[in-house]
């Protein structure tokens, strides 16, 4: 699999958004081994390069162990070059509306790790949130 | 002869606690961001609201008709009707979605025997027959789905059970739903073929769905009222209606000689619809 000509460092590929794109096109997050037209993915993008717009949101009141309260969350979609890819995340704050451009920010931890019922080693737990820009 | 038994203890842990154990089906990217099956469905909720322009009070309405439901269930975890500003006014928990538009953290159990038509009449002077029977999956990750008001699963399992049963969806007298929260009851509503897309709420707003309504929903207090101990659900989804279709239930009764029972695991993760016939 390739990077869409995208540079990468050690340092910055730890920070990469990764998203998997499919022969047909299409492109999830996150990538699985076959795309929703059952094909291996050929390639991969940095969505974290790309602004998206908030689908809908909810401010969760009643979080689990190791969970900020409240968490605010959105589905947000980001246009690769046309193509619509969808993902899930935690908003950087409580002040979000639907149609809100955001942007990914990068977080080292998003809650905290063996606080909940998964083994810490059984995931990454850094990942992206969203950020409106204005 | 076969005894199908569903149960679940839950009571032993805290709100936070259990709500974790039930995040924990959510895909890795979904839980690390604490992304709980609530906070899945206050999504839903605003997209849904948003997009068919359906008013806040539609939900809170299916809160209300399912607990007045569940006061004549004897084995219903809350026997005590609310009223809609007891709904409306209730803490939030997933905004847009208030206290009482979430089912209560349950113990519980349930059981069916099965065996074969040509018996039954040993073991019983009224049964019901399985007549359809669906299951089907939607994406592991929620937010990939095309549309987020659409619950793929519940579409594809009531087409195979429709199809086997040989009926359609205008010939199901009575219907037990999935409302682990009120929007479920909508989006099963309409993918079921009860409604069409964004018509679910109009329905319980016209009272359709009541129990004395053209098509009854949730008699039983639903997942709401009667609670919802994850394990027992839905074999207690179609513990009721066999009871409507005999013509057992009591209080609850309604004219009803078929009956659907829709089972939602995850947020629409994997389903099974069931179609029973009575036979008197």
């Amino acid at each position: 699999m390739s990077d869409d000509g995208n540079e990468s460092t050690p340092d910055t590929t730890e920070r990469t958004m990764e998203a998997y794109r499919y022969p047909d096109g299409s492109i999830t997050y996150p990538g699985h081994p076959l795309g929703p037209g059952g094909q291996e993915p050929t390639g991969t993008v940095d969505l974290s390069e790309y602004a998206a717009e908030v689908i809908t949101w909810t401010t969760s009141t009643a979080t689990p162990p190791g969970v900020r309260e409240p968490n605010t969350l959105a589905i947000v979609e980001f246009d690769v070059d046309g193509e619509p890819v969808r993902a899930i995340g935690q908003v950087t704050t409580d002040e979000v509306e639907v149609g809100d451009e955001v942007r990914p920010v990068y977080c080292e931890e998003l809650r905290e790790p063996g606080a909940g019922i998964r083994e810490p080693a059984s995931q990454e737990w850094d990942g992206f949130r969203f950020e409106p820009t204005e | 002869m076969t005894l199908l038994v569903g149960g679940e203890k839950m009571t032993h842990r805290s709100t936070a606690e259990a709500t974790d154990v039930i995040a924990s089906l959510t895909h890795p990217v979904e839980y690390k961001h604490g992304v709980t099956l609530p906070s899945f469905a206050g999504l839903t909720a605003r997209h849904y609201l948003d997009k068919y322009d359906a008013p806040r009070e539609s939900l809170g309405k299916v809160a209300v008709k399912n607990h007045k439901n569940g006061v004549d269930n004897p084995h219903a975890q809350f026997r005590k009707e609310v009223d809609l500003d007891t709904v409306l006014e209730s803490p939030i928990v997933a905004d847009p979605l208030r206290l009482y538009d979430f089912c209560p953290i349950t113990d519980g159990s349930a059981a069916l025997m099965f065996c074969p038509e040509s018996v039954a009449r040993e073991y019983a002077d009224d049964y019901a027959v399985i007549s359809g029977i669906g299951g089907a999956t939607d994406t592991h990750v929620v937010h990939e789905r095309a549309d987020p008001t659409t619950m793929g699963g519940v579409v594809h399992s009531s087409e195979q059970a429709y199809e086997m049963a040989d009926i359609g969806p205008d010939d199901v007298d009575v219907a037990e739903l999935h409302d682990m929260f009120t929007i479920l009851e909508f989006l099963q509503s309409e993918d079921l073929g009860f409604f069409e897309k964004g018509e679910g709420w109009k329905a319980v707003e016209e009272g359709v769905t009541d129990r004395d309504g053209e098509l009854p929903i949730n008699t039983s207090g639903g997942l709401k009222s009667k609670g919802h101990p994850l394990g027992a659900s839905g074999v207690a989804q179609v513990y009721e209606v066999y009871k409507q279709v005999v013509g057992e239930a009591g209080a609850r009764q309604v004219d009803a000689e078929t009956g659907l029972a829709c089972n939602v695991g995850g947020f629409g993760n994997c389903v099974t619809t069931a179609i029973l016939e009575g036979r008197q």
